[in-house]
């Protein structure tokens, strides 16, 4: 019966799902349960995060009473983590600093700490791409230089200055790497392996759905 | 045995351009509860799940259905001895998105035979993730992979650990675990986005081996530029079935296969029509699905 019931409720969440992609949503049951379905699932989801909080306590929690390497950074994690929830939690009508609002703690950490450092993050994959283009593209075989040569004109196109370099060579030149490159050799390959995946997806769901995969259960 | 045979083409050619008139005509009805304009991707399920019952329905027979070798799997348990013998953990990354996505789930399932592996071996294994109900499925999964390779008094809930909900608060996280703790082996399955790359090359600096797969195409050329192996797309969704040898799953691959080459046909076939100037309506069957 444990592993019957999971089987049974994937079916039914998957096939009400389905079945209602096939109906209006405000003109028939399933419509309506589907929408009360995802309702639920937001529910949940807002649960779970008591868990992730527990996961994320205990392991640093851990780390920092046990003295282990590096656990300062640990403890930091900890407070950061609680200054930010704490006062977003408490009501604001309590204190200005309390709740989301603009001028509350939650607001200000977000805004002056939080962002700059997603953003500093985010900027760093540029030097990432640098690094792997530099081994990517390295002419070791004919293939390899195929490729090294068309990056070298694609980076050139999507350039301002390099658009400007390749009209002098040739006034269609910008074009023709469009329409051949990006629009046919990148876009065809593109487009096979999203419907490869796409079938693989609905295969894999197909799979689930009909009990036979239960790899994502632990089993089998 | 289904062969694909040249009247069973034409035959499918016939009846999706009869469909397509149908469609039509269908979708003239006043409004109903029932959505006619989708009345194609409805007869493209049931058309998919035949073929893929057809097979399964084969496998169980014990025909033997033939499955081409996928190196970046083959390569799982390959990364896990290295990491047994340098006595360094292994990292697996479920990707970055929610357990309601089939990449995610996709991903659990490797998870479930990495963890068997690395039970088998007494390896380390980290599990870092970013949404917490993702978290309940991973420790779900693993626990169930230690208790079934005999060593449940090894199990420990923190080897799957939720680190962070922000992209790059997790991806800083993982980035550290990686400096820090040296893992020997990188697995990154699943969904990713912008961090791929800052994933992918952090592993590549601390020298570990990396295995990736992922069916978003955009972010497949980081993965293929910084990692050792990479599943591209569809062979992320094969692996459960492959790893696991099971005849029922792999009719699944083998049906997957069948609408690979019907879709083929149908592209090739749509292309010729509309160079002709005569295939407004078997276009039109397509325009909805």
């Amino acid at each position: 019966m444990r592993s019957v019931l999971p089987i049974i409720v994937a079916f039914l969440s998957g096939f009400i799902m389905i079945a209602s992609f096939f109906f209006n949503a405000d003109r028939s049951f399933l419509g309506k349960l589907e929408e009360d379905l995802l309702t639920w699932v937001t529910i949940v989801g807002g649960f779970t995060l008591l868990l992730g909080v527990v996961s994320i306590t205990r392991v640093n929690f851990n780390a920092v009473k046990q003295k282990k390497e590096d656990w300062f950074y640990k403890l930091l994690t900890l407070i950061a983590i609680y200054v930010m929830a704490v006062p977003a939690i408490l009501p604001s009508s309590w204190s200005p600093l309390f709740g989301d609002e603009a001028g509350s703690i939650y607001d200000w950490l977000f805004t002056y700490v939080d962002t700059p450092m997603m953003g500093t993050m985010f900027a760093m994959l540029a030097f990432y791409i640098a690094s792997a283009a530099y081994r990517a593209f390295r002419a070791r075989n004919p293939e390899a230089t195929l490729l090294l040569m068309t990056a070298t004109l694609v980076m050139l196109w999507r350039i301002p200055m390099g658009e400007a370099f390749l009209r002098e060579i040739s006034i269609h030149l910008p074009d023709y790497i469009n329409t051949f490159i990006m629009k046919g050799a990148t876009m065809a390959v593109q487009r096979g392996i999203i419907i490869g995946a796409a079938l693989g997806g609905a295969s894999m769901s197909l799979r689930i759905l009909l009990g036979i995969e239960r790899t994502y259960m632990g089993k089998g | 045995m289904l062969r694909i045979t040249k009247p069973l083409l034409t035959a499918t050619l016939v009846v999706i351009a009869l469909l397509a008139d149908f469609q039509v005509a269908l979708s003239a009805v006043p409004d109903s509860a029932f959505r006619t304009d989708r009345i194609n991707a409805l007869i493209t399920i049931a058309l998919f799940s035949t073929v893929i019952l057809l097979y399964t329905r084969w496998a169980r027979q014990g025909k033997d259905l033939f499955v081409r070798k996928i190196p970046g799997l083959d390569a799982v348990e390959e990364a896990v001895g290295r990491a047994t013998e340098m006595g360094k953990p292994v990292l697996f990354v479920p990707g970055l998105q929610e357990i309601d996505d089939i990449e995610t789930i996709a991903a659990i399932s490797i998870l479930g035979r990495v963890a068997k592996i690395t039970a088998t071996y007494d390896t380390p294994l980290m599990v870092p993730v970013r949404y917490p109900m993702v978290l309940a499925a991973g420790q779900e999964v693993v626990e169930q992979a230690f208790i079934e390779v005999g060593k449940s008094d090894m199990y420990n809930k923190d080897i799957v650990r939720y680190v962070a909900g922000e992209q790059f608060a997790f991806t800083a996280t993982v980035n550290g675990m990686m400096m820090r703790d040296r893992p020997a082996a990188n697995i990154y399955m699943g969904a990713f986005f912008a961090e791929s790359l800052l994933l992918a090359e952090t592993g590549n600096a601390a020298g570990s081996i990396q295995i990736a797969g992922t069916a978003r195409p955009e972010q497949l050329p980081f993965f293929i530029a910084a990692c050792d192996y990479t599943l591209m797309g569809e062979e992320l969704y094969a692996a459960s079935a492959y790893l696991s040898h099971e005849p029922l799953m792999l009719g699944g691959l083998k049906g997957q296969d069948l609408m690979k080459v019907v879709i083929i046909v149908v592209i090739i076939m749509g292309m010729l029509l509309m160079t002709f100037g005569v295939g407004e309506s078997f276009m039109n069957w397509f325009k909805a699905v």
